[in-house]
């Protein structure tokens, strides 16, 4: 069998005063379509980011794609799509093809152009979405949840193995989470790529997903989606500091 | 006026230099602008203003400054505030904009000191502080073309990071790029170009030209390239103007190149309001 694509082995994290994460061992599988799933402050995004590399543990180790995470040199096969898609500058004068572009300049290289074909790269990535009529608009002028859609065609142009969402069905309406569950889903499916996402929203996640974990400061279950619905109360408690209801499936959310 | 330029050398020297500047001040300054980092570009003219006073002050002093170009202290004094502004920014990194004050304090402090200290400084300062038409030498030019090759080799060989980066530096740190040392040699090239201008604008009006012709250009062009593109063409014609009508009038260029600026945006304003309105009138 592979290596795990992301391992992580027993890691802690503290910001200057807070404890955010504690002996945290998670492996992500080549194919899965992971939700990890906690309360705000639960150390979700912190999390992310240690996968990333944008910040260090404090304690343990992580493995990428079977290399430690030091000696990692291809940071182009795992996409990432950030808390917030506002993150960015807003009133920003780019096109969404600029923006999408933009996904490839790890993989094209310090010193290197972009591939002569990137156009056709980035129109491909847009199809993927659904925003592909939306190529020479600005990115400014986007509604949030076309923002979030973008910025995911901008982490898939670079054809990563792994895609990392935090919180991407904020700023998306009821109707459209389905759908988007439904793109992200056929991401996983027909085009291979393995999905970690982040969300504290448990009762909208769907039947899409093949794994849930349960964060909060430390791992409270990781496991198929349908194993948690065997999670007793007292853990769920433990785990979300209140009695949650169970995964509801497709469409039965609110 | 075409033909004074071909018989003064003095003048030669500020178009040829003039025309570099408005390339260059307005390429740079679309990154400075959509990074916000507008006022730095302030903080380290007034640096750079430090730098040539205490160089004005050693020359009468030190008799080994006296050849000295003053503009490479400034230069040295601009590169040398812009680590300074970095060093700041990551100490308050809840409140990064007060390295800014911090800076341009310091500079207009040590400038005064200098200028104070430094005999018959006040004629020259003048040039220094809103730029002159008469007083661009040949070595000034050769500084300003150096300068210029720097900036093209910057962004060319690091468009495609230094544009990911403006647009969300964390999304660029997470995709591996290199963010810190793009960002550390893209402040660095600030600081010269911000030097390099100088002697045209003038030391107050530099960040100016960085960033009135990005703001006019980016009321126009929804992409990053046209907004580059245009901000080139905002900049060169308030250079060209505003040299031209500096030399007729005698007017100090700094002046007449920001002002040109000025008009620009606020006529590209006015005609965007107007197109918006007979649109609308249009529908109606
Ligand atoms: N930059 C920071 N400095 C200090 N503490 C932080 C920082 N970022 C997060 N924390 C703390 O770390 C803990 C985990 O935060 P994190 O952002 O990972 O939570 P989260 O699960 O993503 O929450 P949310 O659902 O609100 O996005 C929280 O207690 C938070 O207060
Ligand atoms: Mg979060």
């Amino acid at each position: 069998m592979n290596a795990p694509l992301i391992n992580i082995q027993d890691i802690s994290f503290e910001y200057e005063q807070t404890k955010a994460l504690e002996n945290i061992s998670l492996k992500v599988e080549e194919g899965d379509f992971l939700a990890i799933l906690g309360p705000n402050g639960s150390g979700k995004s912190t999390l992310l980011k240690i996968m990333l590399g944008l910040i260090k543990p404090t304690k343990g180790k992580i493995e990428l794609f079977g290399t430690d995470s030091k000696n990692f040199k291809h940071r182009e096969w795992i996409g990432y799509v950030s808390q917030k898609s506002n993150s960015f500058n807003s009133g920003f004068p780019a096109t969404v093809e600029e923006v999408v572009a933009g996904g490839l300049a790890k993989k094209s290289g310090l010193f290197h152009r972009m591939p002569k074909n990137y156009k056709v790269q980035v129109k491909e990535a847009l199809e993927a979405v659904g925003m592909d009529a939306f190529i020479h608009r600005s990115i400014s002028e986007l509604s949030g949840g076309q923002q979030q859609r973008i910025f995911i065609a901008r982490a898939l142009v670079a054809k990563p193995k792994v895609l990392i969402l935090d919180e991407p069905t904020v700023g998306i309406d009821h109707q459209n989470v389905q759908s988007f569950y439904n793109m992200l889903a056929s991401l996983n499916r027909d085009k291979n790529i393995t999905l970690v996402l982040v969300t504290h929203d448990v009762d909208t996640v769907t039947d899409k997903i093949t794994h849930v974990a349960c964060l909060n400061q430390t791992i409270h279950f990781h496991g198929y989606k349908d194993q948690l619905d065997t999670m007793s109360d007292e853990k769920r408690k433990a785990w979300y500091g209140h009695s949650v209801r169970k995964i509801h499936h497709a469409g039965g959310a609110h | 006026m075409i033909d004074a330029i071909f018989s003064y050398e003095f003048l030669q020297n500020a178009f040829a230099a003039g025309l570099i500047i408005g390339v260059i001040a307005p390429l740079l300054g679309v990154f400075i602008v959509v990074r916000r980092l507008s006022l730095i570009a302030d903080a380290l003219s007034h640096v750079t203003l430090a730098g040539i006073a205490g160089s004005l002050y050693l020359s009468q002093s030190v008799a080994a400054f006296a050849l000295l170009n003053p503009l490479f202290l400034g230069i040295a004094a601009s590169v040398f505030g812009s680590v300074l502004i970095e060093r700041l920014r990551s100490l308050y990194k809840h409140y990064e904009e007060l390295a800014i004050p911090i800076i341009l304090s310091a500079g207009i402090g040590f400038g005064a000191i200098f200028i104070s200290l430094a005999e018959g400084f006040s004629s020259d300062l003048f040039g220094y502080l809103f730029g002159s038409v008469s007083a661009v030498s040949r070595e000034d030019l050769g500084i300003v073309a150096g300068i210029a090759v720097i900036v093209f080799l910057f962004i060319s060989i690091f468009f495609k990071e230094l544009f990911v980066l403006s647009f969300d530096d964390e999304y660029a740190k997470a995709s591996g790029l290199p963010a810190k040392w793009i960002h550390f040699l893209f402040m660095i090239v600030t600081a010269l170009v911000i030097a390099g201008s100088m002697r045209i604008v003038g030391i107050l009006l530099v960040s100016s030209l960085m960033t009135i012709p990005v703001a006019t250009a980016m009321r126009l062009s929804k992409s990053f390239k046209g907004t580059i593109i245009l901000s080139i063409v905002f900049g060169e014609i308030s250079v060209i103007a505003g040299l031209v009508t500096a030399f007729y009038f005698d007017l100090a260029p700094g002046g007449t190149i920001v002002v040109t600026s000025i008009m620009l945006l606020l006529f590209v304003i006015g005609f965007k309001k107007l197109s918006v309105s007979m649109k609308k009138g249009a529908v109606a």
